[in-house]
């Protein structure tokens, strides 16, 4: 479980977050949702440490992340695993040997077990027919699963992803999300994934955390965010016209 | 950039470099990453300082030759000068200038593009020192290989001298090979593997601070590649200065 008490985020004297509270709980993918801009990829990137906050906790299993010396943190780390917006899969590897660098870095298995377990995360993400590929010689989709299979190579308690659906067809994006709440449920992790794609919320959001110029601004789950009265929330789940016209259809029958 | 930000780039450039020098987290990682360097810093310049050492040696044999006519100094002057040259400044410090183009953007542009495609972030999320990770193995590397790059310069500007001494024939052969070894001592060409070893930990070092702390797209990276070069330039000229006086004066 991961808590945040109080954190607030300034660049420049700019307060980007404020008085952010929150609890992510296992087995759940929780979801931070709000418009481009809004601080929800800075509060990511705060709860995995690329940034320090300018105050607050965060809490993971009851110790705070932050103020950590570097070789506890280090350690912490290993039970984190991130999907990057762009996948950051590493250029001058192929897709097997990306799954393999954590394993290489820091298991203590032998080099046919590394092995075994990479291919059986690339196999968990049917990917396992790409794995002598670099990465500029696939697609995006197949990009975003490999940086999936790479991040639960170490079998994580905790698992970010930031954005994994942006540029991604609308088939590929459900298989996206489909995989992610699958691992999530098999390894019974603690998913956070940032998105403002209503699609995912309404997919896979077990719990659902709305971020407003850069306040929690509403909280719940999928089922709630679609009969909201909060009106912020309001704007921006039926700015779509899809969703506009789901929501006009419900009040018609 | 101002003076402030200047002393600024100092004590982040310190502060990177206590994250770099410490122990790999993994040593057969550390070894491939090392070789790797060894193979695509140093071996791949070793084309570009034969083709250099080479002419700028026949220069400079040619130059001096032309140049040094008087009945007061013998003619094995011409070799025994154009190796005082070769070996002291051409073979360690302009060689280092040159490398500091071609290795330095190398470097600064291979780890400013990983920072700015969150390669890095994901080293250090996966509880990796990106900093030792990255640049350990490159500085290594590179001062490891730079007495090969050295040696192969000096040999290769003393064979192009040789040449022209054949071809122009001013001196003759025979005068510019007892010229350079004339009142030859062995100590410099250990004073210049020495010197260009520490522009080899400046080259490698100020690269990576550069392509590490890259920040936007690509316009930035193609900056901070140019930025490392001439700071690097700078450096090295610097650093030769003060490391002829420490070791000469």
């Amino acid at each position: 479980m991961i808590e945040v008490k109080n954190l607030r985020q300034e660049f420049d004297g700019e307060v980007v977050l404020n008085n952010i509270n929150a609890t992510f709980q296992n087995g759940m993918v929780n979801m931070i949702i709000g418009r481009s801009g809004s601080g929800k990829t800075v509060l990511l990137k705060c709860l995995v440490g690329l940034i320090t906050p300018t105050s607050g906790e965060i809490r993971y299993d009851g110790k705070n992340f932050i103020g950590l010396k570097s070789r506890e943190l280090s350690r912490l780390r290993r039970n984190l695993g991130m999907l990057f917006q762009g996948a950051a899969l590493f250029d001058s590897r192929t897709v097997l040997e990306n799954v393999m660098f954590p394993l290489d870095m820091f298991s203590r298995k032998n080099k046919r077990e590394r092995k075994k377990r990479a291919e059986f995360c690339l196999e968990r993400v049917e990917l396992l027919d790409a794995a002598n590929l670099y990465p500029s010689e696939i697609s995006g989709g197949m990009k975003k699963r490999a940086a999936i299979a790479r991040a639960i190579a170490l079998n994580p308690k905790y698992l970010f992803c930031d954005e994994p659906n942006s540029g991604l067809d609308p088939k590929t994006s459900q298989l996206i999300d489909e995989l992610i709440y699958d691992l999530t449920k098999d390894f019974s992790m603690t998913t956070i994934v940032v998105s403002h794609d209503m699609n995912s919320v309404i997919n896979i959001g077990d719990k659902v955390i709305f971020i407003n110029e850069g306040v929690k601004e509403w909280e719940g789950n999928k089922s709630q965010v679609m009969g909201t009265n909060n009106e912020k929330l309001n704007d921006f789940v039926f700015a779509s016209d899809l969703f506009k016209k789901i929501k006009e259809a419900g009040e018609g029958k | 950039m101002s003076f402030i930000s200047s002393i600024e780039s100092v004590g982040e450039y310190a502060l990177l470099m206590k994250k770099v020098l410490t122990l790999p987290d993994r040593m057969s990682e550390f070894l491939k990453e090392f070789m790797k360097g060894v193979f695509f810093l140093g071996v791949n310049s070793i084309w570009i300082v034969v083709i250099i050492s080479f002419f700028i040696g026949a220069v400079i044999v040619m130059q001096i030759g032309l140049n040094i006519d008087s009945p007061m100094l013998p003619r094995f002057t011409v070799g025994a000068v154009s190796r005082e040259i070769i070996l002291l400044e051409f073979s360690s410090t302009i060689m280092c200038l040159i490398l500091a183009g071609k290795v330095g953007s190398n470097v600064a542009s291979e780890i400013g593009t990983m920072r700015i495609t969150e390669q890095i972030d994901a080293l250090d999320i996966m509880g990796v020192n990106s900093a030792n990770y990255l640049i350990l193995p490159k500085i290594a590397s590179f001062v490891a290989f730079m007495p090969v790059l050295v040696v192969f310069s000096m040999f290769m500007g003393l064979i192009g001298g040789y040449i022209i001494c054949h071809v122009l024939g001013v001196p003759s052969v025979d005068t510019y090979v007892y010229g350079i070894q004339a009142f030859f001592r062995e100590s410099l060409i250990w004073y210049s593997i020495a010197k260009s070893m520490m522009f080899g930990f400046i080259i490698a070092s100020v690269a990576a601070y550069f392509g590490y702390n890259a920040k936007g797209g690509a316009l930035e990276v193609g900056q901070a590649s140019t930025n490392s070069v001439v700071i690097n330039s700078v450096l090295i000229l610097v650093w030769d200065l003060v490391f002829t006086q420490l070791a000469l004066g």
